[in-house]
């Protein structure tokens, strides 16, 4: 029972961690490798307005969320647009960002346990025997909640529209009248967004340490290409499959093996089935 | 050995993603042979070119080539057999010249032990080989055109130059992807009799094409594709006259006449 | 600016004396011999006269034996990414192994310095050679996100399974008997794998290399196989990384986790990026910039590496040429403004 309530919780958190990272890849062929440090600015920033400028929780949230959007729409306006289609320089460029700002972070003094977040329902609840605290309770649901609201957006509205447009076809799009660049700010934007809603859910179970910048990444990456680069079914799918295996390793051989875990996933991944397991590149068989 | 044909392909079959692109087709190439395969947009024709030359591997049937079962093999064995093909998307060496481009397959397994293209078992250098076949294609030799980038280079040499790769490896069976589209008149003018030499050096050919006159005047045989089946089989100028040829491929009489 | 360019724009030229010296005729006279040769002559000139030259500042003779240690792992990832066409993020794996095996070597089995590291070389080369072997058919993003992955993965790996001396690592490595040896040994090293893989490059196995990297499935239609040219490439790429990995575990007497760290996969990268890809030299010239800048600013903790991943971006947004490139174009060309 344990197993199967925490494998939930976790699937869900990675399924939180890695939506905005599947959001821009899949919309512009992007690999933000700056994810997981836009997942700590969100929560850093949300720090610095509650106890620096001492903001309601609340709107220090909202605030912070925006700022990340603006500093993901940013960084791609500014840096990442030129790198664009040239895809190792894209990877070097997006991680040599995040690494700065993870970097210059840390030595600006983000370490040690005084950043934290509180929860946003203190308690917890006892599930078929197993005691539950509510943020996490809260996650699965704001992971579900992100999840349907992306969908949505993405099937609903026209902007979400043209973004699927944009990652099915994107020369098809452009000749409908869809601005590939725009498009791409707003789906780096946006993905910033799903990282700084991932960041404060996930934040008040822990301390905002550098070095949840570099395990979101990974778990990002894992998630994103088991469950096929671009696809957002795999990417869930994927997030499950990752999130249970991970909790049986630490049940049953212990804690040290989770992240290996999700790399022995990649290269398994990779080696076997190279597309993802809904990976809809099909060049590697296809185009001869 | 002599009456076997060089090449049997039986019954394969492959899907992509639940579309049968291709579906039981059989075709047999005898030594010497040009065979055309043609067919519609969308028929299978790459598919089928794919699956005989090890870059796809097909679902079922099988690949008899030269008395070796090559199904399933990987690209490089089955070249080293002596099955080699051009591709339809040109792919030379861009960064390298002309006649680097053919250092690479002179450099492999095959052309080491054949000597290349009519070597005598021992290779000379391999510049002056690869210089040798650039001329026997078209490419002339003191002109400055075989020490030009690859990505210089116009439509037809790269064709010629696709080719060339082939020959490097000194095949018994070459499959053209459409090596005549995209050529200007005057460019296949002088590609048609490039062809025939080969026919005459003694290697089979499979050509892939949609340039019907061109292709009828070389090939004595053509097979017929429409979605993934083979639809007819025949002497050139009889397979056209066929009601179900000229319905999947053309779809109009009027086309046919505009076209042939 | 913007009016400038309309009625005029910007040529550029050879040099009469490159025209001439390109081919046979640069032994014509001395001007064109020294014209090609003083470029490279300074070069390694200047390397092998580094130790002596530093001999005031001991702290700065260690500092190059890193500088060397570094540019063989950029020279390798120049090689693999612009001759081979993978892109291997993963340098700290390279370095790692090599380590680790030289020093196991000599704990465990007690075989003096000079055996260990060619042993740890070509032990290690194709250990990494192995491991990679079930990645060689993914390409670009792929194979970069994997490699990338190898060196953390090897490092949990040690520290969950507490093999080979757990977070520790093993202590008490022989170290070198003189620091003239290890620096000479690290320079020629350095200066070997830049003429061995510039020569090899315009050789006909280089070519084979180029067009794995420009078009593999040409390569396989023409009866090569590619996995076993990418495996080859891997070999040279890994056994320079693993040479120095095992000149290290020497140099520090000790061989540790940190030797998967992501400094190794990192600062190569910017190396070439800065230096300028496709030269391997380049690589060399960005690790004598880089290295130095790393270890003046080693009081500011991480900052450092902020700081050259700040440069990086802005080499590769905007400079991504790399110096060396540019300043070969310099030297080469002259420029001029023509109306139009």
């Amino acid at each position: 029972m344990e197993i199967l309530i925490y494998g939930i919780i976790n699937s869900v958190t990675l399924v939180l961690m890695a939506l905005g990272f599947t959001l821009v890849y899949g919309v512009s062929r992007l690999p933000n490798f700056a994810h997981g440090a836009l997942y700590v600015v969100a929560g850093y920033l949300t720090w610095i307005f509650m106890n620096r400028l001492g903001l309601n929780y609340g709107i220090s949230i909202l605030a912070a969320l925006i700022v990340t959007c603006l500093i993901g729409a940013a960084m791609y306006q500014f840096v990442l647009i030129r790198v664009r289609g040239m895809p190792i320089s894209e990877i070097i460029a997006s991680y040599a960002i995040g690494l700065a700002i993870l970097e210059g972070l840390r030595w600006g003094g983000l370490k040690g346990s005084t950043f934290t977040l509180p929860p946003f329902i203190e308690g917890s609840v006892e599930i078929l025997g197993v005691s539950v605290d509510f943020q996490r309770i809260l996650v699965v649901f704001i992971g579900a909640f992100m999840m349907i609201g992306l969908w949505v957006f993405v099937s609903r509205t026209r902007l979400g529209l043209a973004l699927k447009g944009m990652a099915q076809d994107e020369r098809a799009a452009l000749t409908l009248g869809i601005d590939s660049d725009k498009m791409a700010v707003v789906a780096m934007a946006l993905g910033s967004g799903l990282a700084g809603v991932a960041a404060v859910t996930l934040f008040p179970l822990g301390n905002i340490v550098v070095e949840a910048g570099y395990n979101v990444l990974i778990m990002a990456v894992a998630v994103c290409i088991v469950g096929g680069l671009g696809s957002w079914t795999g990417a869930v799918l994927a997030a499950f499959l990752i999130g249970f295996a991970q909790i049986l390793t630490v049940v049953y051989l212990g804690a040290h093996f989770q992240v290996v875990v999700a790399l022995i996933a990649i290269i398994i991944t990779l080696v076997l089935r190279p597309s993802g397991l809904f990976g809809r590149q099909k060049e590697l068989e296809e185009r001869v | 050995m002599s009456d076997q044909p060089l090449l049997t392909v039986d019954n394969i079959s492959k899907t992509f993603g639940g579309v049968a692109a291709l579906s039981m087709v059989s075709l047999e190439v005898n030594r010497g042979d040009i065979v055309g395969i043609i067919g519609p947009n969308g028929s299978g024709k790459t598919t089928l070119v794919n699956s005989i030359s090890g870059f796809v591997k097909p679902d079922r049937g099988k690949v008899i080539f030269n008395g070796h079962d090559i199904t399933g093999w990987d690209p490089h064995k089955i070249a080293d057999k002596g099955l080699t093909r051009t591709f339809q998307v040109m792919r030379p060496y861009y960064s390298l010249p002309a006649f680097k481009n053919l250092i690479i397959p002179l450099f492999s397994p095959r052309a080491k032990r054949t000597g290349g293209w009519r070597g005598g078992g021992k290779m000379g250098s391999r510049d002056t080989v690869a210089l040798d076949i650039l001329e026997e294609i078209g490419f002339e030799r003191d002109s400055y055109v075989p020490y030009k980038m690859a990505s210089s280079l116009p439509t037809g040499y790269l064709k010629r130059l696709e080719l060339a790769r082939c020959l490097a490896l000194r095949p018994e069976l070459i499959i053209c992807d459409e090596v005549f589209s995209g050529l200007s008149m005057s460019e296949m003018a002088s590609m048609l009799p490039l062809i025939e030499k080969l026919q005459m050096e003694g290697i089979s050919l499979i050509m892939v094409e949609h340039r019907l006159r061109e292709l009828f005047r070389l090939s004595n045989r053509v097979i017929v594709l429409n979605f993934g089946c083979k639809i007819a089989e025949g002497v050139s100028s009889e397979v056209m006259e066929l009601k179900e040829v000229k319905e999947a491929y053309f779809g109009s009489e009027e086309e046919v006449l505009e076209y042939v | 600016m913007a009016v400038d360019q309309k009625d005029r724009r910007k040529e550029r030229i050879d040099r009469g004396i490159k025209v001439r010296s390109d081919g046979v005729y640069a032994i014509s006279s001395w001007l064109e011999i020294s014209y090609l040769v003083a470029p490279r002559l300074l070069f390694i000139v200047g390397l092998l006269a580094a130790p002596i030259l530093l001999l005031p500042v001991p702290y700065w003779q260690k500092v190059l034996s890193i500088i060397c240690i570094y540019s063989l792992l950029a020279i390798s990832f120049d090689f693999l990414a612009n001759y081979v066409g993978l892109v291997s993020l993963g340098g700290g794996f390279y370095i790692g192994v090599g380590a680790y095996v030289a020093a196991l070597l000599n704990m465990k089995f007690n075989i003096p310095i000079f055996v260990t590291i060619p042993v740890a070389t070509v032990v290690g080369a194709a250990i990494c050679t192995v491991v990679f072997l079930p990645c060689l058919p993914l390409r670009g993003v792929y194979f970069a996100i994997v490699s990338l992955m190898f060196p953390l993965l090897a490092a949990r790996v040690i520290e969950a399974l507490d093999i080979f001396g757990g977070t520790d690592g093993i202590v008490g490595v022989d170290g070198f008997s003189s620091t003239w040896i290890e620096q000479y040994l690290l320079i020629i090293a350095v200066l070997a794998a830049v003429f061995f893989l510039r020569r090899m490059i315009t050789e006909d196995v280089g070519l084979v290399f180029s067009g794995v990297k420009d078009n593999d499935q040409a390569v396989k239609a023409s009866g090569i196989n590619i996995t076993k040219y990418k495996a080859l490439g891997i070999f040279i790429a890994s056994s320079l990384g693993c040479f120095g990995g095992a000149v290290l575990s020497h140099i520090y007497m000790w061989a540790g986790l940190s030797q998967f760290a992501l400094d190794f996969s990192i600062i190569p990268i910017a190396a070439t990026v800065i230096g300028g890809g496709g030269t391997l030299i380049g690589p060399v010239i960005g690790c004598l910039i880089l290295v130095p800048v790393s270890e003046l600013l080693r009081d500011f903790g991480t900052l450092r590496i902020a700081v050259y991943a700040i440069v990086l971006t802005l080499f590769i947004v905007y400079k991504s040429e790399g110096i060396m490139v540019y300043a070969s174009r310099k030297y080469e060309q002259f420029e001029r403004w023509v109306s139009i």
